[in-house]
């Protein structure tokens, strides 16, 4: 008698089940909140792990056999378009500039999400989110690694990316980026989940990688758009699981939704400020550009966005109330980040530069209603400033956002005359911020936001120098002292990138495939 | 038009990052490996204290008593970034959908002697909720421990156990069904065989020192356990009882095996290395540990081996002591 042929076939969705699920025990030799020790510190009830939904349903065979696919084809593009001189077919040199901001603004976030998943999965005592989480993390550190090896060759021929790891772990705007990761990884588990899981990757990566990966794409940098391209479904299969996680929290308990709620508007928010770094390489850094920041916000935000906090209206979620803020701040905000970037231009690392004739309508046709009256003035005579010899370095530094720590340069709501400040008097210290936003976050946890690594601050206390530098001798440079700590060579990774090395070199070499010389 | 721009020749200014080039001693072309690790994760200028554990950096090298001028020392003999880990397991996952096939398509499952089927499930099945917490100290090695060249391989580690949970999982539906693996968790559970076993997996699930779990997962235990279970008492003992297609069911695990416990060895032989303290933390760590991993794997070995089972297990003993030493820690 065969035994085989009776068996029964178990359906994908059991079969799936007995391939996690199953495999996993209540403990009796240890404790649970001793395995366990974060699970209930944030408040947040759960009572019947099992009712996780799987949103995805991969085994390991399979997931290693699909991601090799897509490694392969990915390095291989890759490996081609190296050896093809590749980099010399983007639009144009000042293009380079946005892979720099990529490089050490974001990838080193994907390479903390890692991390940030790994400790999530270890925490979490049901084994459905345990393997959703474990995947992500180990997804994360593949993005993390191919899109270092994807700007690895651009770092052989362009400056400002030589030493992108020791860069955003200090200069100066890469705190925003920074703080922020610090800020959800440092919260417990459940926040964790809701400001990456939910916030970053569900509601906020249209905004935040789309632009980039598109952006690839229009300016012919085969190298970002391929690793885009190739994240795609790792991507698909993160935003599932964010919704996942939002949804079983709030069906668990109804004690859960104020707090996810709070979550949700903080970390829309402190997702928001860090797109401003985004909403500037949309409108300025792209020498051919995809679409604007604002009309971005419209699509991805407003409508989308619209939809899902709709869907959620029935677990009693609301649309975090900062969305009417952001949407005054649309026809402001990427100006205000670029006249901030240019200005301080010789601190970082990449370079800037003023929008030419046509690249100026292009903005005042996005941006009617801000444009020509607000923005156009100012570059106007900076240009001209430029044209004398008098390019424009602001050498004092800005006061920064407890929060969000980027500078105070943000306008009232409804009012771009006036910049916005709010502020806080906590201990005996008085702590600044650029909106009632930051300012409410601040308030919830001063003893987390008190704690921030503010750039300016730790200029000014000495901290930002090299080793052994004396500030008091004779004819002390700070700005040459604060590069040498961010490993910025002077005039080849910062200032404009009119008369850059990057720009000189990039016509030099194009000339050499075109012309006759 | 396209210009063909492989023709254009031109002198890169540097050859890889610079963080790279002080770890290599040069400006030089580096490696995927190299430049997907070294460096990775951050270690300066942190925002926040965790508020799950206020008293360590997002990063704490002193969360371990293992003390190392630098964590970088750690490296991969596989080098192992991503790309080069999913193309590895590719390849053996092909291998084992070529060794089920075979079995299944051949009903070489239904060949086997009754006494070696019940065997294999009663040994294998419950050891899918070690491979399962092994799972779950891997990521946690992987999230607490500093140093992207020893964190990184735990990651692999940790995704390649649930891995191998799965397959233990298909061996008992292959050879049994879903009530197969109901008895398996049942036995592991409740009978004395596996107690002593479980008693020491959710141990090591409270380990605060992520070196220590290292040591105490991927070095001592599956360093006993593979070389009992997949090398000795399925490749030899029961392949000789006719039990040959349950090895290759199990083929995974062997290889597995033997290509990560040199990542494995490596590991401790960078630490020990390293200083008089570490060898003796490590001496110490392996030594607790083994005596108490082999007292829990003697009744379960005992499930297959009977009367061998301490002779056996003696050897098994004895080959890991010779590891270590070779590792550079005598125990
Ligand atoms: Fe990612
Ligand atoms: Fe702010």
């Amino acid at each position: 008698m065969d035994m085989q042929v009776a068996k029964k076939k178990l359906g994908l969705k059991e079969r799936y089940a007995v391939m996690t699920r199953g495999l996993d025990w209540t403990p009796s030799y240890q404790k649970m909140e001793d395995i366990y020790p974060y699970i209930a510190y944030e408040g947040i009830k759960i009572h019947d792990w099992d009712k996780w939904e799987d949103p995805f349903r991969l085994t390991m065979d399979a997931y290693w056999k699909y991601q090799a696919e897509k490694e392969r084809k990915l390095y291989s593009v890759l490996d081609a378009y190296t050896q093809g001189n590749g980099h010399l077919n983007v639009t144009d040199a000042r293009y380079l500039n946005t892979v720099k901001l990529f490089l050490s603004g974001i990838s080193p976030l994907e390479y903390v999400a890692h991390r940030g998943f790994a400790h999530a999965g270890r925490q979490f005592p049901g084994p459905g989110p345990r393997v959703a989480c474990l995947m992500q993390s180990v997804d994360e550190i593949r993005h993390a690694q191919t899109q270092v090896h994807a700007v690895s060759n651009y770092n052989k021929y362009y400056n400002g990316m030589h030493d992108f790891h020791h860069a955003h772990d200090r200069v100066w705007f890469l705190s925003v980026p920074k703080s922020f990761f610090d800020d959800a990884i440092t919260a417990g588990p459940f926040e964790f989940m809701v400001s990456i899981g939910f916030s970053f990757e569900y509601v906020l990566t249209n905004l935040l990688f789309v632009p980039f990966v598109s952006g690839a794409a229009y300016n012919g940098d085969m190298a970002a758009m391929t690793f885009g391209f190739s994240a795609q479904s790792d991507e698909a299969r993160h935003m599932t699981l964010g919704l996942e996680v939002i949804k079983f929290i709030l069906e668990q308990d109804p004690d859960n939704v104020p707090i996810v709620q709070r979550w949700i508007n903080k970390w829309t928010w402190r997702g928001y400020r860090v797109l401003t770094l985004v909403a500037m390489m949309m409108d300025y850094m792209l020498p051919k550009r995809t679409m604007s920041w604002k009309e971005s916000w419209e699509i991805y935000f407003e409508e989308n966005g619209g939809a899902l906090f709709k869907d959620l209206a029935r677990y009693g979620i609301t649309m975090p109330k900062c969305a009417e803020h952001i949407a005054l701040e649309k026809d402001h905000l990427s100006h205000q980040a670029w006249s901030t970037f240019y200005n301080y231009a010789a601190a970082s690392n990449f370079h800037t530069w003023m929008p030419d004739e046509d690249e100026m309508d292009w903005l005042a046709s996005k941006y009617p209603n801000s444009f020509d009256k607000h923005y156009r003035p100012r570059y106007e005579f900076w240009r001209e400033q430029a044209a004398k010899g008098n390019r424009f370095y602001n050498k004092t530094l800005p006061m920064l956002c407890q929060t969000c720590q980027i500078p105070m340069i943000f306008t009232e709501p409804g009012d771009p005359t006036k910049i916005c400040y709010r502020e806080v008097d906590y201990k005996g210290d008085k702590y600044h911020f650029c909106s009632d936003h930051c300012k409410e976050i601040f308030e919830y946890e001063p003893e987390k936001y008190v704690q921030a690594w503010l750039p300016v601050h730790q200029i000014y206390q000495g901290n930002c120098f090299p080793e052994g530098t004396d500030p008091t001798v004779e004819g002390f440079d700070p700005l040459a002292a604060v590069l040498k700590y961010y490993h910025l060579e002077n005039g080849r990774d910062n200032l404009d990138f009119e008369g850059s090395e990057d720009q000189k070199n990039f016509a030099e070499w194009r000339g050499q495939a075109t012309k006759n010389i | 038009m396209q210009i063909d721009l492989r023709t254009v020749s031109i002198k890169p200014l540097r050859h890889t990052f610079d963080n790279v080039a002080r770890r290599i001693g040069a400006d030089k072309p580096a490696s995927r490996y190299q430049e997907g690790t070294l460096d990775m994760q951050q270690t300066a200028n942190f925002h926040y204290r965790p508020t799950w554990a206020p008293e360590y950096d997002i990063y704490d090298a002193s969360r371990t008593a293992i003390k190392m001028a630098d964590w970088y020392a750690f490296k991969d003999p596989r080098q192992f970034y991503y790309g080069a880990y999913c193309l590895a397991r590719a390849k053996q996952q092909e291998t084992a959908e070529a060794n089920f096939d075979f079995v299944e398509n051949r009903g070489l499952a239904g060949t086997l002697p009754e006494s070696v089927r019940d065997t294999v499930l009663k040994l294998l099945v419950p050891l899918r909720h070690v491979a399962w917490g092994s799972n779950m100290n891997n990521a946690s090695v992987c999230a607490y421990s500093y140093g992207t060249g020893f964190s990184q391989p735990h990651i692999y580690h940790s995704m390649d156990q649930l891995g191998i949970a799965q397959y233990i999982t298909r061996v008992g539906l292959l050879l049994g069904d879903v009530q197969t693996l109901d008895e398996g968790k049942r036995a592991w559970m409740e009978d004395d065989a596996w107690q002593g076993l479980r008693r020491f997996v959710e141990d090591s699930f409270v380990l605060q020192d992520p070196f220590e779990l290292f040591v105490v997962q991927n070095v001592v235990l599956d360093g006993l356990l593979y070389p009992l279970v997949y090398e000795t008492i399925i490749d030899d003992v029961l392949s000789s009882q006719g039990g040959t297609p349950v090895a290759m069911l199990t083929q995974f695990m062997t290889d597995w095996f033997t290509e990560t416990k040199k990542w494995a060895d490596a590991t401790v032989k960078i630490a020990a290395a390293e200083s008089a303290e570490n060898k003796a933390i490590l001496g110490k760590w392996l030594t607790d540990w083994r005596d108490r991993a082999a007292a829990a794997l003697l009744p379960v070995a005992r499930i297959a081996l009977g009367d061998r089972t301490d002779e056996v297990m003696g050897e098994v003993v004895q080959q890991f002591n010779a590891r270590m030493a070779k590792a550079g820690v005598a125990i």
